[in-house]
């Protein structure tokens, strides 16, 4: 069965997840993975939008953070200071995802700038709720595809912490997260090693070692048990195209 | 007392060029009618705060109205780009001051407690702490670890949207809450626009869901629609089709001038922008009802 690389993506990031999980929900693909393992071996995945909501089940697909499908039915509405405060600050989130322009050798985050702040070669939309995110889920993932220009060795702006420049930095920081666990992309996944440097962990079907180094702005390293991903379900794939994104908005 | 007035009423005596003016709501209760109304007006060198500052004030910027924009997520939500903001900030013709959605909201949170500062634990993310001189850390004086703060937001003017409130302007709000109630506290004068004007009987009968109490708002403007094309839950859906044509727009900054010649220069107040929206629209973002079980205060 054929499948695209965004629903490569999703599918596994969906695998990540652990059924019980309270998981911080972004839109687009995070939003897709977290629905797909909850109607697959997460069924009591708890769902938190930043937007304040808990416990959401969306009845269709959300274009915005702020979606009002992810109030009705769900379990609770409180205030955005509440949801940093009471639920990521105090601890109570178990998964975080996370984007960004640039995602570097540590695992940190740029989605502010290009260049130069004061001067910016180009000017993104800036934190959001990530930089909370980042410091304070459990774990963390991040979905992106895999090309260089987003993969430097350092990124221009960390908008996001990973590991700093090693897990000893991040450690000395003293924020409660433990930081970003994989990276899935559209040839593999990347973990931290135990310096919390990111290191190919596992390739797609088909997608070899030579593609993720050449996509990749630092000397990538490779897991001496390097892995191959299952491919995606006919199952999967179902209740993506017909369930979840019917008309391919994010998936196509 | 009542607080009722027009809009237009509202923005003339509430809204003074160089105001620091929140127009809250995260996604949803967006007053867009508002916004629009401060264009027409033509005020000059507003300092506009918003978390997300979203189509609002991407359309305020096109029309000249900001001096400075204080945010912490600058997107089209959903969308991408905000691009009319974005080039602002990029040519340096707008100010900006940046935050996380955690520093906003907690200089707000601070300025509705009326204290001088909030903490929050460190992120181990600096490089906009070192940016942006108004994050600073102090120690705990408990355990002598570093925590990092923020300074009240007070806005001159909050506006706020909501599905309900009496004339005095006591407000009732339900699905996504954001940061409404802590901007009513924290500014200085507060406008409130409304879907419906109730009794105050009807706003007695369910006491929780008032978030903003009357005595703290200045004036009280019945506009229905008001949010378009931001939404108000359970009368009317998020016009997400008008968010991936607002992208198309502002691609080009004579396509964008021509629209708030149509939509907002154009026409006299938010009544007129909602019927020529036409038939079609109206349809199109109606919600199907689903009503709470109801509570029981009892009758003591």
């Amino acid at each position: 069965m054929t499948y695209s690389a965004s629903e490569l993506m999703t599918v596994n990031a969906a695998r990540l997840l652990r059924d019980g999980d309270v998981v911080f929900v972004g839109v687009g693909l995070p939003n897709l993975a977290c629905n797909l393992a909850r109607r697959t071996h997460a069924p009591d995945l708890l769902m938190i939008y930043e937007a304040g909501v808990i416990g959401a089940r969306p009845q269709r697909l959300p274009l915005s953070i702020g979606d009002p499908t992810l109030v009705t039915g769900a379990l609770a509405v409180c205030s955005m200071y509440e949801i940093f405060a009471l639920y990521l600050q105090r601890g109570n989130v178990d998964v975080g995802f996370l984007g960004g322009a640039q995602i570097d050798r540590f695992g940190n985050i740029n989605a502010t700038v290009i260049g130069d702040y004061a001067h910016p070669k180009v000017r993104l939309p800036g934190s959001g709720g990530s930089q909370e995110i980042a410091a304070w889920a459990n774990r963390c993932y991040i979905i992106t595809p895999h090309q260089k220009r987003r993969f430097p060795e350092k990124v221009d702006f960390g908008t996001s912490a990973g590991f700093l420049g090693g897990r000893t930095q991040r450690d000395a920081a003293g924020v409660r997260g433990g930081g970003p666990q994989a990276v899935v992309t559209d040839l593999g996944v990347l973990e931290p090693d135990a310096n919390g440097e990111m290191i190919l962990t596992a390739l797609h079907p088909g997608a070899t070692v030579e593609q993720a180094r050449a996509n990749t702005g630092w000397d990538l390293k490779i897991a001496p048990q390097l892995r191959t991903t299952e491919p995606p379900a006919e199952s999967e794939l179902r209740i993506l195209r017909e369930e979840l994104d019917p008309t391919g908005i994010y998936l196509k | 007392m009542t607080k009722l007035c027009t809009l237009s009423e509202a923005i003339a005596q509430g809204v003074h060029d160089g105001d620091c003016v929140y127009a809250a709501g995260f996604t949803h209760l967006i007053p867009f009618a508002a916004g629009h109304e401060i264009i027409r007006q033509g005020r000059k060198n507003l300092v506009l705060a918003r978390a997300t500052p979203d189509l609002i004030y991407d359309q305020m910027v096109a029309a000249g109205c900001a001096a400075k924009v204080i945010y912490s997520y600058m997107g089209n939500p959903g969308v991408g780009s905000l691009r009319i903001v974005r080039a602002a900030l990029e040519s340096g013709s707008v100010a900006g001051e940046e935050y996380s959605h955690f520093g906003m909201i907690t200089r707000l949170q601070a300025g509705a407690a009326g204290l001088p500062f909030m903490p929050m634990n460190q992120t181990a993310a600096t490089d906009l702490e070192r940016h942006n001189p108004n994050y600073r850390r102090v120690t705990d004086p408990y355990t002598g670890v570093e925590v990092v703060v923020v300074p009240p937001l007070i806005p001159d003017v909050a506006i706020i949207h909501v599905q309900r409130c009496d004339a005095e302007g006591n407000a009732q709000i339900w699905g996504i809450v954001g940061e409404q109630k802590e901007v009513a506290f924290a500014a200085r004068h507060v406008i409130i626009t409304t879907e419906e004007v109730v009794d105050a009987d009807v706003i007695r009968s369910d006491p929780n869901r008032t978030l903003i109490p009357g005595f703290i708002v200045d004036a009280v403007c019945h506009v229905p629609h008001c949010a378009h094309p931001s939404y108000t839950q359970g009368y009317y859906d998020r016009d997400n089709v008008f968010y991936l044509e607002w992208d198309k727009i502002s691609e080009s900054p004579e396509a964008v001038q021509q629209w708030l010649q149509e939509w907002v220069y154009g026409l006299k107040d938010h009544t007129e922008y909602w019927q020529k929206l036409g038939a079609e629209t109206h349809r199109r973002l109606q919600v199907p009802e689903q009503l709470a079980a109801p509570v029981n205060y009892g009758a003591y």
